[in-house]
């Protein structure tokens, strides 16, 4: 049971924003996608969130083809997590992440517990009666973050669930960084299957399992963290000098700027 | 520990935000019928509270009548279909202009603001001037209703057209939707003016009339035909509530809660343009209903539309009652048209908002 990715491509007037994209994501395992702007990565998750429907090739979400999938069922069993979000109404904090149990039909009660449970997990139950448009960024960061984890906080028996991060932690601070991506790790624990899309490569290193790198549309590298986090590769993706070394008291490599 | 803290904190905040709105419902419906009774006994001749509810009563059959039968034909034949239009036309205006804003996830949204009354009232005084010649077969085809459903082709084909010009691949503008509105108003407006050359003088009083709204021509036909196309959209635009909520999210966001982002977005602009084409095909240009009325309910119970759309109904009416009592009686014997009032009001009322959004670069 997974999500496959199969020569997946996209191309918008003249340009070919993706192409050839091949990968499988179990439910069971975080997955970071990297890459400099521009290489495709949140391309890469409008395709897999159906927001562009004219793609090439296929995807399939348990085996059966995405595109024959209802758009409502999908929601119970993926969620999305965007780059930035204009919410600019008054909402309060624990109504925002209400919006996350729409999907499903499980009741208020049920509703309420989830919604808390969520507010908990991302460390915004203390701001759960604020108005959401009061928030800083990295506040709002994690109100969005508490939504989608709501909206796939039970297992579902449409099959296992995937939760799509795009850029989860770019207005966070060190810790909820780190909170963050531990959480992701949990998820997968639990049989959630996470990709994120991330710009730092220490954290990806840290938290992921395996690691996409895209470039221009394409799949440059992907495999373990060791396998793909390695100079040569960091600085013909990047175009800048950098050292790799272990970390220091964990097995995982990071990447240094030369 | 804080975890509990924070679950009793949600509960008995939410019960305060139930409260509320019990409140507020409560309040609106009682301060809705005492409105309808003053309504029904405000005029030349003035019929006390006590007998304007009998008047109801005996109509509904609860019991035979026990008012002069002046005071009856008088409240039921032209004050009562009069009252009836003003609340009809007042809660769709500002059921309609909380779902447009939700639609374009903008508070400044309003079915006058983006063109769309303009678009209405501009097919329906090509009815009234042409109806008799170029357009008669309409006319001939359509009957009673041609004005109407002329109005709603008016106001569906501008409200498209304001949502096509503000809809990039990248999303719904909401700079570009409110300047394609304001244009669209000022062409239709012009266009009006011009057709008013070709009008004769009955027509000309029928079109300022239009210009600037009354509720004051309504008969129980026209309560009937137009109450029917504006009762649909009434009821069947706050079943769409989750889907607004989820739209204020964003498009994306939307679509990635299971919701069908175009099919709710077709059905909310042909709703809104079924309920405002019948409410400018019988009372005119009504202006602001739908940008004030939603934003009051707002500041006092939040964004969230499953309590917004109804709520909104219900103030919505009893504005446009009492802006309609305020018109009758202001400069009586004669009657001030109500769009002025609305006007008055809600000019000022859309300025305010809109420094106070650009202060805080909301805009």
């Amino acid at each position: 049971m997974s999500l496959s990715i199969n020569n997946v491509g996209l191309r918008i007037g003249q340009r070919q924003l993706l192409s050839g994209i091949n990968f499988d994501l179990a439910c069971n395992e975080v997955v970071a996608v990297l890459g400099p702007n521009g290489a495709g990565k949140s391309t890469l998750f409008k395709v897999l969130s159906a927001e562009h429907r004219h793609y090439s090739g296929d995807i399939e979400l348990h085996g059966r083809n995405l595109r024959q999938w209802k758009g409502s069922d999908v929601a119970k069993i993926m969620s999305v997590l965007p780059q930035s979000s204009t919410l600019a109404f008054p909402f309060s904090v624990s109504e925002v992440v209400n919006l996350g149990r729409l999907p499903h039909s499980s009741g208020r009660i049920i509703d309420r517990q989830i919604v808390q449970q969520a507010m908990v997990q991302a460390d915004i139950a203390h701001l759960a009666m604020m108005l959401y448009t009061s928030l800083s960024g990295g506040e709002k960061q994690r109100v969005q973050l508490a939504r989608v984890l709501a909206q796939i906080w039970q297992p579902n028996e449409l099959g296992d669930r995937f939760l799509l991060l795009d850029e989860p932690t770019s207005a966070l601070d060190l810790s909820h960084q780190h909170q963050t991506l531990k959480l992701a790790r949990n998820l997968a624990k639990q049989g959630v299957g996470v990709l994120a899309i991330l710009h730092d490569l220490n954290l990806a290193a840290q938290y992921a399992d395996r690691i996409i790198l895209l470039s221009q549309g394409l799949c440059v590298a992907q495999g373990s963290v060791e396998n793909v986090i390695t100079s040569q590769q960091i600085e013909s993706l990047y175009g800048i000098k950098v050292t790799v070394i272990p970390h220091p008291e964990q097995h995982y490599p990071m990447v240094i700027a030369c | 520990m804080s975890s509990v803290q924070a679950s009793t904190l949600d509960a008995s905040t939410l019960s305060i935000r139930e409260q509320r709105i019990r409140a507020s419902s409560l309040f609106l419906v009682v301060a809705l019928v005492l409105a309808l009774l003053v309504s029904v006994g405000t005029g030349p001749m003035q019929v006390g509270l006590l007998d304007s509810l009998s008047v109801i009563t005996a109509k509904l059959g609860f019991h035979e009548s026990n008012v002069s039968s002046a005071v009856e034909s008088i409240v039921s034949s032209i004050r009562l279909p009069r009252t009836l239009l003003a609340m009809l036309v007042g809660a769709a205006l500002a059921v309609c202009g909380a779902a447009m804003q939700g639609l374009f996830r903008n508070p400044l949204a309003d079915p006058g603001l983006v063109g769309v009354t303009g678009g209405a009232s501009l097919a329906a005084v090509s009815m009234i001037v042409l109806g008799g010649t170029s357009l008669s077969f309409i006319s001939q085809l359509l009957g009673q209703y041609s004005l109407m459903v002329a109005s709603f082709l008016g106001a569906l084909v501008t409200t498209t057209l304001v949502a096509k010009i503000a809809t990039t691949k990248y999303g719904t503008s909401v700079t570009s939707m409110l300047l394609a509105g304001i244009a669209i108003g000022i062409v239709t407006g012009a266009a009006v003016g011009f057709l008013t050359y070709f009008a004769d003088d009955s027509q000309l009083r029928t079109l300022t009339f239009w210009a600037m709204g009354s509720v004051g021509g309504a008969t129980w036909q026209s309560v009937l035909s137009a109450g029917s196309f504006i009762a649909i959209p009434l009821l069947l635009i706050p079943l769409h509530a989750k889907q607004l909520n989820a739209l204020l999210l964003g498009e994306s966001e939307a679509r990635h809660l299971g919701i069908d982002v175009e099919k709710v977005k077709r059905r909310l602009i042909l709703l809104t343009a079924i309920a405002v084409g019948a409410c400018v095909s019988v009372s005119g240009m009504i202006g602001f209903v739908g940008l004030i009325v939603p934003h009051l309910v707002r500041l006092t119970l939040g964004p969230d539309h499953r309590y917004l759309l109804p709520q909104s109904a219900l103030l919505g009416a009893l504005f446009l009652l009492i802006a309609d009592i305020i018109s009758r009686t202001i400069i009586a014997p004669a009657e001030l048209p109500i769009g002025l009032i609305t006007t008055l009001i809600g000019g000022p009322f859309f300025i305010i908002m809109v420094v106070y959004r650009a202060r805080s670069n909301a805009l």
